[in-house]
């Protein structure tokens, strides 16, 4: 499994370079939805088939349709994609890389330093026992997630109903 | 034959395994879209295709030297990489489900105890088919439809992914032999009858199939997403579409109908029975519904099939916790 997680873990990093490097924000997108499909290839070679499962139902399949959805409705031109190019000079992303270089630095020699020896097992965690988890030490996180959630759903539902007053009062009948 | 292991032997015969089912599942695709156009006249009074070979059983050949010998043209205004790869999309994600489903005790591809949400991931991704296909057209029509498309599966995702809890809780598990085998004494129909209503509908919204097909409305929208499509990237499309449809029908009667268990006959013979009943009544619904409109469609799964799947699923929760309270 070894090989697997390492594999995946390229693609992810390459997809993700492109997310920032490509001029069409469709394009770019796309880049993230295979960055997001080989995170997803990472957690099954770590033995997470649920986690990678989900990884693939919820951002690859729902959050970044959403995504695409509106990107896709604003009709981007030529214009934007002369902006982006602009964006990338290297005037605007040396500051943050080199900020970014420092950070990685730091990681590598914690991940230098500490416990590296762990080999990747690959046995699996079933959806049963994700679930005991979640439901037992982690109860109160899965609730207050549930609370959040409901907030925005709330408020969503709130705005989405004010901005469509006028036109359901014509037809009424549902 | 000293490389002749036993491991070898398995994995081959595997392998032969999934190439079988692979291309059945294909040629059944292509061979659906005829058996609907014959049903359909039958339905509908008239005779459908009967002009090429005997009562029009060549009509599959002719429609395939058609498609592959078309020009395959790709529109000037068109974004190019993605125009090629919605089609590839649109059929490689749907054979893919097709892994998860186990025809009989010995046959199937995978078998895995994450299955069903396999499923789920690969209907996720046959979402970018369509969306990437409309866009990539450059074709204001073939835009509305992939809209409409994305509105519509998003939406009914949502509740697909809910109808089915309610099986996976009454058999303990995402594994779809497991959930065969729990019903061995009980078809899944009847505790899940909800959910197993909730689920045909939204497998027929996903697949785009009538009377949810507003993506390709041909009225309105002239054919929606795959407009700009031709020659053998259509029949991509258009093939992947049936497959849609064999394998809703198969995850139904994996999941509702017990799968390949029956009496008397082979078990396989049980779950191409029950599969080709299903088969016939997507024809039926084409033939016989009307297309309702399309903000109907979308209330129609948030206000009725979404509460609907929500109750299934509370009311299956409370009888399991009464059945079995130590929660096994």
């Amino acid at each position: 499994m070894e090989i697997a997680f390492y594999l995946s873990g390229l693609v992810a990093v390459l997809a993700t370079l492109r997310v920032i490097t490509s001029t069409n924000p469709i394009h770019a997108l796309l880049y993230l939805i295979v960055s997001l499909l080989a995170v997803a290839m990472v957690f099954f070679a770590l033995g997470a088939p649920f986690a990678g499962a989900l990884e693939v139902i919820v951002y690859a399949g729902a959050i970044m349709v959403l995504f695409v959805f509106v990107v896709m409705m604003l009709n981007l031109n030529e214009g934007v994609a002369a902006q982006e190019r602009a964006w990338l000079g290297p005037r605007t992303w040396l500051g943050p890389v080199a900020l970014a270089t420092v950070l990685l630095l730091v990681l590598i020699t914690t991940l230098w330093r500490g416990d590296v020896d762990l080999v990747i097992e690959g046995e699996t965690l079933t959806a049963k026992v994700v679930g005991t988890t979640l439901f037992g030490p982690w109860l109160i996180a899965v609730e207050l997630a549930a609370m959040l959630l409901l907030a925005a759903l709330v408020t969503a539902s709130h705005v989405g109903r004010t901005s469509s007053q006028p036109s359901n009062t014509r037809s009424g009948e549902s | 034959m000293s490389w002749l292991t036993p491991t070898v032997v398995e994995v081959l015969i595997a392998m032969s395994q999934a190439l079988v089912i692979l291309v059945v599942v294909m040629l059944l695709g292509a061979v659906m879209t005829v058996v609907e156009r014959r049903l359909l006249g039958l339905w509908q009074d008239r005779y459908g295709p009967n002009r090429v070979g005997p009562f029009g059983s060549l009509q599959l050949v002719a429609d395939m030297i058609k498609i592959l010998f078309k020009e395959d043209w790709i529109p000037p205004f068109a974004d190019r990489a993605l125009f090629v790869l919605a089609p590839i999309i649109a059929m490689a994600s749907l054979l893919l489900a097709f892994m998860i489903i186990p025809l009989t005790p010995a046959w199937g591809v995978a078998d895995w105890n994450i299955g069903l949400l396999f499923f789920f991931a690969m209907a996720g991704i046959n979402v970018y088919a369509v969306l990437l296909g409309g866009w990539s057209s450059g074709n204001k029509y073939a835009l509305l439809g992939a809209m409409r498309a994305t509105a519509q599966t998003l939406s009914y995702e949502v509740f697909m992914g809910l109808s089915l809890m309610g099986v996976v809780a009454l058999a303990g598990s995402f594994n779809m032999r497991e959930i065969v085998a729990a019903q061995q004494s009980l078809w899944f129909i009847i505790p899940q009858f909800l959910g197993f209503c909730t689920f045909l509908i939204a497998g027929v919204a996903v697949t785009h199939r009538h009377p949810f097909d507003q993506p390709e409305a041909e009225q309105e929208l002239a054919d929606g997403y795959h407009i700009e499509y031709s020659g053998m990237k259509f029949g991509m499309f258009f093939i992947g579409e049936y497959i849609g449809m064999v394998l809703v029908s198969a995850l139904i009667v994996t999941l509702f109908f017990g799968g390949w268990l029956g009496p008397w006959l082979p078990p396989f013979v049980w779950f191409a029975l029950k599969t080709a009943a299903l088969l016939v009544l997507f024809v039926l619904l084409r033939a016989s519904l009307p297309r309702p409109r399309y903000d109907r469609v979308m209330s129609f799964g948030w206000r009725i099939c979404l509460p609907l799947t929500l109750i299934n699923l509370l009311l299956t929760g409370a009888v399991i916790l009464l059945v079995s309270p130590a929660g096994n």
